[in-house]
């Protein structure tokens, strides 16, 4: 059965590291960290998000795309060509993993919109990017975009995230910032797709936990052009994200107190005008709150957040050393490859923790 | 036997066990003239034909020596041709009039939904939330909102929303008009609406001068006659409605008889002692939707942009193009009533074959809504049958932001339902203005009973809530995937957006 066919709850682990004076942190780095919570996996599902991975292509889209056979391979390429100017593809480099099985063919193309294209369309540049991706995802039997931001990319498997890590030689990729994804469905997807990270341009959230107000939230995102294709909590976060940050413009402090709100009671504790603030937020944007337990990574250009769910219901914490910031579900994972911290705390349910490159870094 | 010339028999039986005393305290209770005195026999006795089933001589007789039962004569069976069928017949036969009555639509052969959907829970993957030790919030704003955010040159975010209503549940009390109903069950309403901080509503007949202290829990609505409608009277609420149609009557009017009419009831009506109230079918000066518009406009011109207004439609076939419309009006919030939805006075043939019910249409609105982009500037109010509180959630998870009780607000005021409204004799002192009658309803107890009902659901929605590890009320609104029908077609699922049990 596939991914959206059902909706497959899941539990998970989840890691991150951001450098925020641009050290580049070799791929290796990330799985082990990850490595270390291979109990909260079951093997169906693990992946990856690096970011400065391609500064040679920084300035275009880079498509990571998951094909079932050479003839969706063949329509999809028909598009691309008609709506991008595509500088380089090439499959994604793998190697051979006795525990990686199924793989789809995996193509990345670095792109760019056709200037008369993009100028038809009345459409800015990101806009046109993500919905020609929703289309490509909707329309092509067989076919599906799992990543496509700058100078960024998503390594996704069926498979526990070491395996994962392999099979796509992550040792040869560096960058500022990576996320990581162990997945637990509680039945098997048995298609890559579903797997973590979930991304669209250079947003990507890894997840762990299971939002009861699920629906809630995918009904009224799906009202903004989105398509919810997957029915995982993950891809509706990435959306909401995406909407309140790229659409609406607010910041993404503002996002984390719409989707992890303040209790009514902890807002009334606040001062008047941020009081206020909370409150106009939450009123304004009351369907994108999001219940239930989670834990999330945020990635995006420059930038990494840590978001709980507003009661803590899933583990976190997030550990210092230097310029370097580390985020997993369990302290161990971050010790594994950052013994010395400078600090470590436990963020509490509903506040983001949120990093960005120090000033005058270019990513 | 043959009564007054007439050919129907009683529809009920009054029974009196060998317990009874003679108090006679089923005298003085029964409005309808039930029960009496036979001093000849020295006994009581009962004429079944005057009894409508509306158990007070059972509630109040102090040796419990009544009972009532359905007639058992039984008529010839025949399933095309009722009992009721035939009946009703016999009475036009006999009066040439249009048939009356009055609460909500009795016919159990059209569906009721709420029963058929079922509720989720969490279980192993997703915590359940127990209400008792955790935050579970059940506060509810509705009102419109803008489409877009604005900030100032610093960049801080404006507060750009027009007012809104805050209700620390999301149930409400659903508009039952003074004359209608008495002047005591507007003052319980009223109470109980501050002390739970939600809202009651005035219904079309005005608002008495001494509840004008209550404002700030209060609806005062608008309709088609305008009765009671005046400056004061509408900058005296927290909202305006403008009632455009009733569940129980869409396309009808309203007539609120002359004998009901005297004293504080025509003066808050601003209509004459002793002459008929008639509201038109239609607002005569709304013909068309740009009609609605310019309503709008004008309550807020009138009270200065401080009150939501809310659009009150029955639910009909074409409801979600006409709540479309509503939401594309100015309005803040619409409220549809369905099929099942409660009146003092209706035609039965009006009540209990038009329109759709509730779950159906406000299903329907709610993805209309979304399917225009809209849904998320306009809030919906559901109302027209919900029972209880598992119904509300029902009605939230399908996509409305709260619901609105009258039924089920009177009965907790004692109403048993035996739908005789329109005589103005109701023996519970609800639906009546005979000064005895009246003062069987104390305000001040019945707003303790509709306190404690509601604060009961409020507890209740809250187990289901944490039960489902949800613990916002908004995450649940139009969360559908909440909800599982069994026993449903295929089309019943659809229009409904939910799936069956087991998928």
């Amino acid at each position: 059965m596939r991914e959206g066919e059902v909706r497959i709850p899941s539990g998970c682990a989840i890691a991150g590291i951001f450098a925020r004076d641009g050290k580049r942190i070799n791929g290796r780095t990330i799985r082990d960290s990850i490595a270390v919570m291979h109990e909260r996996s079951n093997g169906l599902g693990g992946g990856y998000a690096g970011y400065g991975i391609y500064p040679q292509y920084k300035e275009y889209y880079a498509m990571h795309i998951f094909y079932d056979d050479m003839a969706a391979r063949e329509e999809c390429e028909r598009y691309l060509d008609a709506a991008f100017d595509i500088i380089n593809l090439s499959k994604i480099p793998t190697r051979p993993n006795p525990n990686i099985t199924d793989a789809p063919l995996i193509w990345r193309y670095f792109v760019t919109p056709l200037p008369h294209r993009l100028s038809d369309s009345l459409l800015d540049e990101e806009e046109y990017v993500v919905r020609t991706v929703i289309r490509l995802n909707n329309s092509i039997k067989g076919c599906y975009v799992f990543s496509c931001g700058k100078n960024m990319g998503v390594f996704k498997a069926v498979g526990y995230p070491e395996d994962v890590a392999d099979f796509y030689r992550l040792e040869e990729y560096e960058g500022y910032s990576w996320t990581a994804h162990g997945r637990y469905p509680t039945n098997t997807p048995g298609w890559w797709g579903g797997s973590h990270p979930f991304a669209l341009l250079d947003l990507s959230v890894v997840h762990n936990g299971e939002i009861s107000s699920y629906d809630a939230n995918r009904r009224a995102v799906e009202m903004y052009g989105y398509s919810c294709n997957l029915l995982t909590d993950t891809e509706v976060i990435t959306y909401i994200l995406d909407y309140l940050k790229r659409r609406v413009h607010l910041t993404l402090e503002e996002s984390a107190s719409v989707i992890a709100a303040p209790f009514w009671n902890t807002i009334s504790l606040k001062g008047e005008e941020e009081g206020k603030r909370l409150a106009y937020l939450r009123k304004m944007f009351s369907e994108f709150l999001v219940t239930g337990p989670f834990s999330i990574l945020v990635g995006f250009g420059g930038g990494m957040m840590a978001l709980n769910d507003r009661l803590k219901l899933r583990s976190l914490v997030v550990g210092e050393k230097d310029r370097t910031v580390y985020f997993a579900s369990e302290e161990a994972a971050i010790r594994e490859i950052a013994p010395d911290l400078d600090s470590i705390f436990s963020p509490k349910g509903g506040e983001p923790v949120i990093v960005h490159l120090d000033e005058g870094v270019r990513a | 036997m043959i009564r007054n010339g007439s050919i129907i028999q009683p529809r009920f039986h009054v029974h009196r066990s060998t317990e009874c005393v003679n108090c006679r305290k089923c005298i003085a209770e029964c409005s309808f003239g039930v029960h009496s005195w036979d001093e000849k026999n020295k006994r009581m006795k009962a004429d079944s034909s005057k009894c409508v089933d509306c158990q007070r001589c059972v509630v109040y007789c102090p040796v419990d020596a009544l009972s009532i039962t359905r007639n058992e004569n039984i008529m010839h069976p025949n399933h095309a041709w009722c009992e009721d069928s035939l009946n009703e017949i016999y009475r036009q036969a006999e009066t040439g009039g249009v048939l009356l009555s009055s609460m909500g639509a009795p016919d159990r052969k059209v569906p009721s939904y709420f029963p058929r959907i079922l509720l989720n829970a969490s279980q192993v993957t997703n915590p359940s939330i127990d209400p008792l030790r955790e935050p579970m919030e059940t506060t509810t704003f509705i009102g419109r909102r803008p489409e877009s955010i604005e900030r100032d040159l610093n960049g801080k975010l404006i507060d750009n929303l027009p007012p809104h209503l805050e209700l620390k549940e999301p149930i409400m009390f659903a508009a039952m008009s003074y004359g209608a109903v008495s002047l005591n069950v507007h003052k319980a309403l009223a109470m109980a609406s501050e002390a739970l901080g939600t809202y009651w509503n005035t219904g079309e007949g005005g608002l008495h001068e001494d509840l004008y202290k209550y404002g700030k829990n209060t609806i005062v609505q608008v309709a088609s006659g305008r009765f009671g409608v005046h400056p004061d009277y509408l900058s005296a609420g927290a909202a305006v409605e403008i009632k455009i149609g009733q569940g129980a009557k869409p396309g009808i009017g309203g007539h609120l008889t002359g004998a009901k009419i005297h004293g504080d009831i025509a003066k808050t009506r601003m209509v004459p002692e002793g002459i008929d109230a008639i509201s038109p079918a239609p607002h005569h000066d709304i013909y068309s939707i740009e009609d609605l518009r310019q309503l709008v406009s004008m309550i807020k011109e009138a009270t200065n942009y401080t009150k939501p207004v809310i659009v009150k439609v029955a639910a009909v076939h074409n409801i979600a193009p006409i709540a479309s419309g509503i939401a594309r009006s100015g309005a803040d919030i619409i409220e549809i009533d369905g099929f099942r939805g409660g009146t003092g006075a209706a035609p039965v043939r009006i009540r209990d074959n038009v329109g759709i019910p509730i779950e159906l249409a406000l299903a329907a609105v709610d993805q209309r809504l979304r399917d225009e982009h809209i849904r998320s500037q306009i809030s919906i109010i559901a109302s027209g049958s919900i029972r209880n509180s598992a119904d509300a959630a029902k009605a939230i998870a399908l996509g409305a932001d709260a619901v609105s009780i009258g039924t089920a607000a009177l009965c907790a005021l004692g109403c048993h339902l035996c739908a005789s409204c329109q005589t103005g004799k109701c023996a519970w002192g609800i639906a009546t203005q005979e000064g005895d009658l009246m003062k069987r309803l104390d305000p001040e107890k019945g707003a303790e009973r509709l306190y404690n009902l509601v604060h009961a659901w409020k507890r209740e929605i809250e187990e289901i809530m944490g039960g489902m590890g949800i613990n916002s009320i908004e995450a649940l609104r139009g969360n559908r995937l909440a909800l599982r029908g069994v026993g449903l077609t295929q089309k019943e699922l659809d229009v409904l957006g939910i799936k069956h049990a087991g998928e």
